[in-house]
């Protein structure tokens, strides 16, 4: 009987000439995307000071610009956009659940000590 | 699904319970899971330097105060450094995906060119960090003060340079008016920090005194960190102030008024913890990039040897390329949270 649920098979994974074009179109068009957020990373980093007023959207952009550059890198680079669905949210989803409750506990903590030591030694 | 042909799975394929999960082979799904891990690992590690950030009453090191020095120049090139290697690595990342690329054509030569490339990257990005680590050691020229009232400030500024030490005392190996010109920066700081700098003589560590011929340090910022009686966090002094009460800390003959570098012990840069996690962070994440070099370069032992393409595929070089990916993105987390914010 022949599978059609497994058809794709990363071991045959292999292209010709003209779909090796196209992809090496596609990576130098992330690589330039990459180099262009890092740039404006540092250009920011260091024109705006901490003590800035707009310095919090400076920090959340940041941490947002990483989070693109992260997600070119995993989905492009690493294939994982490429892969099947359930191995996809397989490796996401666990993950991305374990992580926000640790940011979730570690930071809401962190700042909970803050402001008790800032209570006890004012 | 770029990059995946469509063909049935022959049985030689199919793991053992004849099925294959995700449509993925054993190595790139164990992989993966590998990778998940060590992800966890990294999350934990730069999760518990934002906890500790947080729970931090002082003022945290900023970095582009912090890092701001390139190799063989002088000057302040805030992040420029460390952005150079955040770009050489993702260079090194696409040179692997195009690597990867060139597998999927059976295109012996090209992973070989790429692979090479990609090796080149890691090398340099290793030898990067090992700079920035001697650096991130010794310190500054300036180093960290501890100005009269307790306060601790980090300094800005330019380091007259010092000329030479004349000996007033005789001590193991110096004669009266032996003229001392080499290793002056090592001798200077190294007795600065240990208090053995009192009213412009030195005393060296054979036990003789010197005076110290040095031009005026200027421009000087000094950038309150920790507070003391006088200066809050925050408070910057400069100019003719700011070098007075620099010199009257180097003067005062007492250890530690003056430290520089960071270590397991001390800190110029700020709190203890600060160089605890900088150690342990970017050398957990440099060990993998060591690592992830040392099994490319196993992985174009066997692509030159062609294995692989007697294999007649290269997924062992897709295998390693996400390894490397990865280590790429790891840096991605370090340098925001490290060095930008």
């Amino acid at each position: 009987m022949l599978r059609d649920d497994i058809i794709e098979y990363s071991l045959d994974a292999h292209h010709d000439e003209d779909t090796g074009a196209k992809l090496r179109k596609k990576i130098w068009q992330v690589t330039f995307i990459l180099t262009f957020i890092t740039a404006i990373e540092v250009a920011l980093g260091s024109m705006i000071k901490q003590s800035s007023d707009y310095w919090m959207i400076i920090k959340w952009l940041f941490i947002g610009l990483t989070l693109v550059k992260a997600g070119y890198i995993v989905l492009s680079f690493m294939h994982l956009g490429d892969e099947r669905k359930g191995l996809k949210y397989v490796i996401l989803i666990p993950y991305f659940i374990f992580i926000l409750y640790l940011i979730f506990v570690l930071i809401t903590e962190g700042n909970a000590i803050f402001a008790n030591l800032t209570e006890f030694t004012s | 699904m770029a990059g995946h042909a469509t063909k049935q799975i022959d049985s030689k394929t199919l793991w053992g319970g004849k099925i294959s999960p995700f449509s993925t082979s054993y190595g790139k799904l164990m992989m993966w899971f590998f990778l998940v891990s060590d992800a966890l690992t990294f999350s934990g590690l730069l999760i518990s330097y934002g906890f500790t950030r947080h729970d931090y009453l002082g003022s945290w090191p900023i970095g582009e105060e912090t890092f701001h020095s390139l190799p063989l120049l002088e000057g302040n090139y805030p992040l420029i450094y460390v952005a150079l290697m955040t770009f050489i690595l993702i260079v090194s990342s696409v040179t692997m995906v195009l690597a990867v690329e060139a597998g999927h054509r059976m295109d012996r030569k090209a992973v070989t060119k790429w692979m090479i490339a990609t090796i080149i990257g890691g090398f340099f990005f290793v030898g990067s960090q090992a700079w920035e680590w001697s650096h991130f050691i010794h310190g500054t020229e300036f180093g960290r003060v501890e100005l009269a009232d307790g306060s601790q400030a980090i300094v800005k500024g330019n380091f007259g340079e010092i000329e030479s030490f004349t000996v007033t005392v005789a001590g193991h190996h110096h004669q009266v008016n032996d003229k001392i010109t080499e290793d002056l920066k090592h001798l200077y700081t190294h007795a600065v920090a240990e208090g053995h700098v009192h009213n412009d003589i030195i005393t060296l560590h054979d036990g003789s005194q010197a005076t110290i011929a040095k031009k005026a340090n200027s421009d000087m910022t000094l950038i309150v960190k920790e507070f003391g009686g006088t200066y809050k966090m925050g408070d910057e002094v400069k100019g003719a102030e700011a070098v007075k009460m620099y010199e009257e800390a180097v003067n005062a003959g007492e250890k530690n008024r003056i430290i520089y570098g960071a270590n397991l012990e001390q800190n110029e840069y700020g709190p203890q913890h600060y160089g605890q996690f900088f150690f342990f962070i970017t050398g957990f994440h440099g060990f993998h990039v060591f690592s992830g070099v040392m099994i490319n370069i196993l992985i174009l032992f066997g692509v030159l040897r062609g294995v692989y393409h007697k294999r007649g595929h290269y997924e062992m070089v897709e295998k390693t390329g996400l390894y490397w990916h990865f280590v790429d993105l790891v840096w991605v987390f370090v340098f925001t949270f490290f060095y930008l914010v």
